[in-house]
């Protein structure tokens, strides 16, 4: 399975997990040293979902993202500086800090937006996979959500158009057990999502989403299928977050409140990042110094965002009134 | 008399609800946890039929919210920020406005709604709206913004007792402010406001934590000689029009301050009432300082670009008195 895919591509994504691993630890320290206004959600423990699923798409392949999207405009292709100057707030962020972390976006490489409503970018990406059916271009929509997104009645809906319409998109499930701070035991009635679609006419396939080979080639299959006509597929990737819901919230919640520390710590010996750099010396597909090189250059790169950021201006107060309707 | 928080005041107040009427009962995301601390141990006094934590389905839960008071409960519904009244629109609208007068007074609907409102600090556009201006055009909804932890905890206590649909909208920037309540429990009804500083140069309305920053802003013109009445309706359906137009008459200004936004919300409601009913009070135009019409801003500058602050209030105050 792995030896069909090339070696380029599997470091690539490595350095895509890498990027997104090593921005948000960034973010996560800069947010608790104060320096990073409003609140942050990071997808630490995440990376191979974002990575595996964004490599099997094209820049012309639309994504809708969730509160918690900085790895999914990364690795969709985005760009550190815009990123990280919109979370600090400033002029030259990808949305003028208009947004924010939450609201993350770019347009240009079809990254429709991280949403801070839980469960709005089902029907979104519902809606562009809807597009590129109607106009006959071969787009194909993929959907971020999480495991509390699917007890949202925009997931039903969505699917449902989906499967009627049979429409070019792929619907994926970040299980990470969680949906705010209450675990997916006491508020989600089924144990795999992917349940979910047998009642919806679609294939639910279940992936360990931390494994990056995985995600990626069950994610081609989607793709190819939506791309020749065949309609939607939820894929439910199994994985976890590390940090947490949002970065601090030991401070109001107390340690610990809950999720276990056992919890926790089980799963990020399952880092997707370790267990890839394993898995790829133990084979000699790659060497630690390949590995060692990129994370410097992913450090360096980081570090000219964040100084990038720092140094940009702040938008000026009057911006506020910019920006509400096009050009008639 | 002690000193508690406004989030003390919540507390207290639920506690004593829950207490008092086992029909009530409270359902919302993660409230046994309380992320706010309002309703931080309810569940251990309470338990878990009735203090439930929903999954995140606004209009599911809330919807479930009226069939259980239709049914003869007393639900207490949590939406966790006011932008999330959206995701339940139809239930809150269409059915808990709407049922009793449809079904000509046979449906009873005492259900509360509880909210955190208005810009917390660089939310965005979707964690920072104050949403209870929307519901002025909706008949079968009251609304109240209580502005401190007295108000809040007689406010809430009503709430809950009235046989009606109310929606209670809390500001966590109020979050920590303290005040004396009595020992003894008390009720502030419906529809009462308070003046809550006396003057005579002109009146100002203001709504929700907007009454603290007049307060703030009434101090500071003190120094200037402009003596300001503040005014807190306290609640917008039912509004207290009595106490607004008596200070208008007394001043012949008004200024009101809202953190809604300026077409369509609490300001230019209760503009339009004044205008109608105590224009001979009137020396001028009423003046209204309220959000720009835009979606609130991530970026700090542009965030406080568009939310009220205590020195915009002395300088709209200034220009009305001249």
């Amino acid at each position: 399975m792995a030896a069909e895919i090339n070696k380029d591509l599997l470091l690539k994504m490595y350095r895509t997990m890498q990027t997104v691993r090593q921005t948000e630890e960034r973010l996560r320290d800069l947010f608790k040293e104060g320096k990073v206004p409003g609140f942050l959600h990071v997808s630490i423990g995440e990376e191979a979902t974002s990575t595996g699923v964004c490599a099997a798409l094209t820049d012309k392949d639309y994504i809708t993202s969730t509160h918690r999207g900085h790895g999914h405009l990364i690795a969709k292709g985005g760009n550190l500086k815009p990123l990280v100057a919109e979370i600090f707030g400033k002029r030259t962020g990808y949305c003028k800090g208009k947004g924010g972390s939450m609201h993350i976006a770019d347009f240009s490489i079809g990254m429709l937006g991280a949403n801070g409503i839980v469960g709005a970018g089902l029907p979104i990406a519902t809606g562009a996979a809807m597009a590129a059916k109607i106009r006959g271009s071969g787009e194909v929509a993929v959907c971020f959500f999480g495991d509390g997104a699917s007890n949202e009645g925009t997931f039903h809906e969505s699917l449902n158009l989906a499967g009627i319409w049979k429409l070019p998109v792929v619907y994926v499930c970040e299980n990470n057990l969680y949906g705010e701070f209450s675990s997916g035991k006491d508020v989600t009635a089924v144990r795999d999502i992917a349940d979910r679609a047998r009642g919806h006419d679609m294939p639910g396939v279940i992936i360990n989403g931390n494994d990056v080979v995985e995600v990626y080639e069950t994610t081609v299959q989607a793709v190819e299928r939506a791309r020749r006509g065949e309609g939607p597929t939820l894929l439910e990737c199994k994985t976890y977050r590390w940090e947490g819901h949002v970065v601090g919230e030991e401070a109001f919640l107390g340690k610990d409140a809950y999720r276990s520390k056992e919890e926790v710590d089980d799963w990020k010996l399952r880092c997707p990042i370790v267990s890839f750099e394993k898995r790829f010396l133990a084979n000699n597909m790659f060497t630690q110094t390949e590995f060692d090189t990129i994370k410097a250059e992913i450090k360096r790169e980081i570090d000219e965002a964040v100084a990038f950021a720092i140094e940009s201006p702040m938008p000026d107060p009057e911006e506020a009134l910019e920006d509400m309707f096009a050009a008639a | 008399m002690g000193d508690i928080t406004y989030i003390q005041a919540i507390n207290q107040a639920l506690k004593e609800e829950l207490r008092r009427d086992p029909r009530t009962f409270l359902i919302g995301i993660d409230v046994r946890l309380g992320i706010f601390g309002a309703t931080v141990g309810l569940a251990d006094e309470f338990g878990h039929e009735r203090i439930r934590n929903a999954p995140i389905s606004e209009a599911g839960y809330t919807g479930a919210g009226v069939g259980a008071a239709m049914a003869g409960m007393r639900p207490i519904v949590e939406i966790e920020f006011a932008s999330f009244f959206y995701c339940a629109w139809d239930q809150v609208c269409n059915q808990a406005a709407k049922l009793r007068y449809m079904s000509g007074g046979q449906a009873d609907l005492p259900i509360t709604f509880r909210t955190v409102y208005g810009a917390l600090g660089q939310a965005a556009a979707q964690h920072s709206e104050t949403v209870y201006g929307q519901f002025l055009s909706v008949p079968g909804l009251k609304i109240v913004v209580p502005s401190g932890p007295y108000d809040m905890k007689g406010l809430l206590k009503s709430a809950i007792r009235d046989n009606n649909p109310v929606l209670v909208f809390e500001h966590m920037g109020l979050g920590r402010s303290k005040e004396a309540v009595p020992e003894e429990e008390y009720i502030i009804p419906l529809g009462k406001g308070a003046v809550k500083r006396e003057g005579k140069d002109v009146t100002v309305v203001a709504i929700g934590i907007m009454v603290s920053k007049a307060l703030a802003a009434a101090k500071m013109l003190e120094k200037d000689g402009v003596s300001v009445e503040v005014v807190d309706p306290r609640t917008l359906v039912p509004l207290d029009e009595e106490m607004i137009l008596n200070s208008v008459a007394k001043t012949h200004k008004v200024l009101i301050v809202d953190e809604g936004h300026l077409r369509g919300g609490a300001a230019a409601d209760i503009a339009a009432i004044i205008a109608d009913k105590g224009f001979d009070y009137l020396d001028g135009p009423i003046k209204r300082l309220a959000a720009p019409d835009v979606p609130v801003p991530f970026s700090p500058p542009m965030e406080q670009f568009v939310v009220p602050s205590n020195e915009k209030i002395v300088g709209a105050v200034k220009e009305l008195v001249g």
